[in-house]
C-alpha cells in the first residue's frame, strides 16, 4: 500500500502537464467541406445565447431564401470570457468556421484583427455603417464587421405601475434617485426599490459601466487619460461614482432580499411583475423580459443612470456585436461569406433580425427603422439618442483598457465586503495586465 | 512483521542479472521497443511541460509572444487575488483531506463490520465519486440557494435559519469543502476497506484473547495496519484539494467577489481573460507548490516503516 518513489514524480510531472495543457479548446464541431455542385455551406459561430441563435436562425433562413446556393449552418460557442477564449484559440489554430459573431470595441482589438480577419474595406454598403459602430470594429484603417443587432442602452429599467402608485417622477439626478428609492422603501408592500442578481455576476456592473456618460460629461478626456495610463478610477472623482453608487444602493438597504443568489431571470420577473422598481441593466435584456412577462412591454420604462447634473444626464451606449470573416475563409466560401455580410448590412438585414424578436435599441445601418410596435423601455431610448449630447459610447468602446475582474470587484463592493474607493483601486490594479498584454504605450 | 515499501537499496541489487552484466544494467527489452512510448510521452508531455516553462516568461496573446523574463511571477505574486487564493487553497485542502481521512476510516470500520447489505452500502458509498463534480456542483447550487433551497427549507422547518450556504462570504469556501467531502469521501473509504480487510484475522484474534476491548485492537491494530492507507488518503486528497476546481467553478466561480477563489480558479480566470503567458506562470507556480507540498509529505508519512 506504500506510494512507491519511484512512480510519484513523473505522476506529479503528467498530472501537472495536463493541467498546463488543459486550456486549448477544441473543436465544438466539424464543419463539412464542399458543398458540392452548385451550392455552397458556410458555416457560422455564434453565441449559444437564445436570442442570439433567434436571430442568426432568421438571417440565415432569410439570406438563403434571396440567395438559394448558399447554406448557412449554425454553430454555437458559449458567451462570455469562455467563448472570447474559444473564438481566440480557434482563431490562432486556423480552425474558425467561415463567418462568426463576436464583440465590438476592446474584446475585438484583443483578437488581433490585422492578423485574423478579411477586411470588408471595399465593400459596397460601407457606407451604410453608423459611425460610431464603424469605430468600433475598425483596426488601423480597415474595417472588418457589420453590426449583428441593435444598439444597446446600460440604464436603468424601472416599474411603470409602481412609479405612478407612488406618483414619483423619472430621477434626472442621483439624489432624485435615492429619494425615489427611499419612497418606494417607505411604501412597503415588499417591493425592491433596486434588484441586483449577482447570481450571475455580469449584471453587478450596471452602476459603474452605465454611468459613463456622467463621467465622460464631468471629464470629456477621461478615455483618452484612461488608455493613456494618466487618469483613474479610484482618483477621478466623477468615475469613483460608479462603484460609490452600487456601496450606497446596498448600505442603505434598498437591494431585493435575495440579491446575492438571484439570477438574471429572477431579477426580470421581480421587475415585469412589480416586486422591484429599478433594475439597472442592459436594455439588450428586455426582449427576454418580454418573452416570460408580455405585460412588461407595457410596464417596464427606461431611463439613463442619473449623475450629479440634470442637465447634462444622458444614455451610455454598446454597440452591437460584429459578424466577422475570418482570412482562414477562401474561394467561394468567402465570396459566399461577403454576400452574408453584405446581407445583414441592409434593411433587409435589420427587418430579418426584428423578425426574429424584440430589438435591443436602434439599429446601426442607414435606412433600418425601428419597428412601430417596439416596447416602453426600447422607445424610452429614441429620446437620449435623438438629442445632441444626449448619449455616449460605453469606456469599452473607447479604449481598449477593460479589466476582467470588473464584476467580482462589483459584487464585493456591492455586498459590502469591499468598500467603493477600494473597490476602485483594485480595478486599476485589474487594467494593468489587460493593458500591458494589448502592449499599449505608457503602462 | 514488517510492511516495506517497495524501495529497492539500489538500482544494481534489484536483479542478480544487473550484477552480472556489470556496470550496464539489464533490462529485457530492446530499445527499439521503447521509442513509441517514449515518443509519445515527449509529445504529449514532456515538450508541453517545457514549452510551458518557456512561455510562463513571456507576454502571450496565442498569436505571438514577447520575451518579459520573469515579470509575469513577479505580477502573479502581486495578485491581490492571489494571496487570498492560496489562503483558500490550503485551508479548502487541510480540511478536505483531514475530513476525508476521519470519515473514510470510520465509514470503513463500519463498511467492514458484519452489518445488512453491507456490498449494497459499500456501493453507496462510492456512487458520489462516480458523478461529474459540474453536476454535483449545479445540484448543490440549487439544494444551498438560501431563500429557495431545500437545504434551508429543511432547517426552516426546525426553526434554524440557515445561512446563505454558497453567498455569504464567511460559508462559501467551507460549504464547498462539505460538498467535496460527499463527494469525495467515498474513495477514501474504499482506501481504507481495501486496507482494513488486508489486515490478517489472527491479530485481532489474538489481542481479543489479551483481553483488548474494540477500542483498544481499533487504536493498536487497526490504525496502526492502516498507515499505508492513511498515506495514500492524505496524499491523494492533499493534491485533489491543492487542484480543485471543477467543484469551486461550478458552485460559486470563485465568488462571492473573490473570497472563495483558489490557486487553479484564479488561473482560469487569468487564461480568459486572454493572460495567457501570466496564468501560464500561475500554472508552473501551482507545479511548484504542489511538488513543495507533497514531496516532503509523503517522505515524512513513509520514512518510518511499521513495526509491530
Amino acid at each position: 500500500m506504500t506510494f512507491r518513489p519511484g512512480t510519484r514524480g513523473p505522476a506529479v510531472l503528467a498530472v501537472c502537464s495536463l493541467a498546463l495543457t488543459a486550456c486549448s479548446a477544441g473543436s465544438l464541431g466539424s464543419s463539412d467541406d464542399s458543398g458540392g455542385g452548385g451550392s455552397i455551406e458556410i458555416t457560422y459561430l455564434i453565441g449559444n445565447q437564445e436570442q442570439d441563435l433567434k436571430e442568426a436562425q432568421q438571417l440565415s433562413k432569410d439570406f438563403t431564401a434571396k440567395n438559394p446556393g448558399i447554406t448557412i449552418n449554425l454553430e454555437t460557442r458559449p458567451s462570455g470570457s469562455e467563448g472570447d477564449n474559444i473564438v481566440k484559440t480557434r482563431l490562432s489554430t486556423g480552425d474558425m468556421t467561415d463567418v462568426f459573431a463576436y464583440n465590438t470595441g476592446s474584446l475585438f482589438q484583443a483578437i488581433a484583427p490585422d492578423k485574423n480577419l478579411t477586411s470588408i474595406n471595399d465593400e459596397p454598403y460601407i457606407g451604410d455603417l453608423d459611425e460610431n459602430f464603424r469605430k468600433t470594429v475598425t483596426s488601423g484603417d480597415k474595417v472588418y464587421g457589420v453590426p449583428s443587432g441593435g444598439f444597446m442602452g446600460g440604464a436603468v429599467l424601472y416599474s411603470i405601475p409602481v412609479y405612478t402608485k407612488l406618483g414619483l417622477q423619472v430621477p434626472k439626478t442621483w439624489a432624485e434617485f435615492i429619494a425615489n428609492n427611499a419612497k418606494i422603501k417607505a411604501a412597503g408592500g415588499g417591493v425592491a426599490p433596486v434588484i441586483q442578481t449577482y447570481g450571475e455576476t455580469w449584471t453587478s456592473q450596471l452602476f459603474v459601466l452605465g454611468d459613463f456618460h456622467n463621467v465622460a460629461a464631468a471629464e470629456p478626456d477621461f478615455a483618452d487619460k484612461y488608455t493613456k495610463n494618466q487618469a483613474k478610477y479610484a482618483s477621478s472623482p466623477a468615475a469613483l461614482k460608479g462603484f460609490e453608487h452600487t456601496q450606497q444602493v446596498h448600505d442603505l438597504g434598498y437591494q431585493n432580499k435575495d440579491f446575492a443568489s438571484a439570477k438574471l431571470p429572477d431579477g426580470l420577473k421581480m421587475l415585469a411583475t412589480g416586486k422591484g422598481a429599478h433594475y439597472p441593466i442592459l436594455s439588450g435584456v428586455v426582449n427576454d423580459m418580454i418573452a416570460t412577462n408580455p405585460n412588461a412591454a407595457k410596464d417596464v420604462g427606461l431611463f439613463a443612470l442619473p449623475g450629479d447634473d440634470a442637465t447634462k444626464n444622458g444614455l451610455t451606449v454598446w454597440t452591437p456585436g460584429g459578424i466577422y470573416i475570418p482570412n482562414t475563409t477562401t474561394g467561394d466560401k468567402l465570396e459566399a461569406a461577403k454576400k452574408f455580410l453584405g446581407f445583414v448590412a441592409s434593411p433587409d438585414g435589420c427587418k430579418s433580425l426584428a423578425s426574429a424578436g424584440v430589438p435591443t435599441g436602434p439599429y446601426a445601418v442607414k435606412g433600418c427603422e425601428l419597428p412601430a410596435d417596439v416596447p416602453q423601455a426600447i422607445k424610452d431610448m429614441q429620446p437620449y439618442l435623438d438629442k445632441e449630447g444626449g448619449s455616449s459610447l460605453a469606456l469599452e468602446f473607447l479604449s481598449p483598457v477593460k479589466g476582467p475582474s470588473l464584476e467580482q470587484i462589483t459584487v464585493e463592493v456591492g455586498s459590502g465586503i469591499r468598500k467603493a474607493k477600494d473597490g476602485a483601486a483594485r480595478y486599476d490594479e485589474d487594467v494593468k495586465k489587460q493593458a500591458q498584454q494589448l502592449g499599449l504605450a505608457g503602462w | 512483521m514488517t510492511i516495506t515499501s517497495a524501495r529497492p537499496k539500489s538500482r544494481t541489487d534489484s536483479t542478480p542479472a544487473a550484477q552480472a552484466a556489470g556496470k550496464r544494467f539489464y533490462t529485457p527489452y530492446s530499445f527499439w521497443f521503447y521509442l513509441p512510448t517514449a515518443l509519445l510521452y515527449s509529445v504529449l508531455f514532456l515538450i508541453p511541460t517545457f514549452a510551458s516553462f518557456y512561455y510562463s516568461l513571456t507576454r502571450w496573446t496565442l498569436f505571438d509572444s514577447t520575451f518579459i523574463g520573469l515579470d509575469n511571477f513577479v505580477m502573479f505574486f502581486q495578485e491581490p487575488a492571489l494571496v487570498k487564493g492560496f489562503t483558500n487553497t490550503l485551508v479548502f485542502a487541510v480540511v478536505t483531506s483531514g475530513s476525508k481521512v476521519v470519515l473514510g476510516l470510520l465509514l470503513a470500520v463500519l463498511l467492514t463490520s458484519r452489518i445488512i447489505g453491507r456490498g449494497y452500502l459499500r456501493s453507496v458509498v462510492f456512487f458520489p465519486v462516480l458523478v461529474s463534480s459540474i453536476g454535483v456542483g449545479l445540484t448543490f447550487q440549487v439544494l444551498m440557494n438560501p431563500e429557495r433551497g431545500l437545504i434551508n427549507g429543511a432547517l426552516g422547518v426546525i426553526g434554524i435559519d440557515g445561512p446563505g450556504w454558497l453567498t455569504d462570504p464567511s460559508w462559501a469556501l467551507m460549504s464547498i469543502a462539505l460538498i467535496d467531502v460527499w463527494k469525495g469521501v467515498g474513495l477514501a473509504t474504499l482506501i481504507y476497506i481495501a486496507g482494513i480487510v488486508s489486515i490478517p484475522r489472527e491479530y485481532m484474534e489474538a489481542a481479543r484473547v489479551d483481553g483488548a476491548g474494540s477500542w483498544e485492537s481499533f487504536r493498536r491494530i487497526v490504525l496502526p495496519l492502516c498507515k499505508p492507507a492513511t498515506v495514500t488518503v492524505i496524499i491523494l486528497s492533499l493534491i485533489g484539494g491543492l487542484r480543485s476546481f471543477e467543484l469551486i467553478w461550478a458552485t460559486t466561480r470563485g465568488g462571492p467577489g473573490f473570497t472563495s477563489d483558489v490557486i487553479a480558479s484564479v488561473i482560469y480566470k487569468q487564461y480568459q481573460a486572454g493572460f495567457y503567458g501570466l496564468s501560464t506562470a500561475g500554472n508552473v507556480i501551482l507545479f511548484l507548490v504542489v511538488t513543495a507540498i507533497v514531496l516532503p509529505l509523503n517522505w515524512f508519512l513513509n520514512r518510518r516503516e511499521v513495526d509491530l
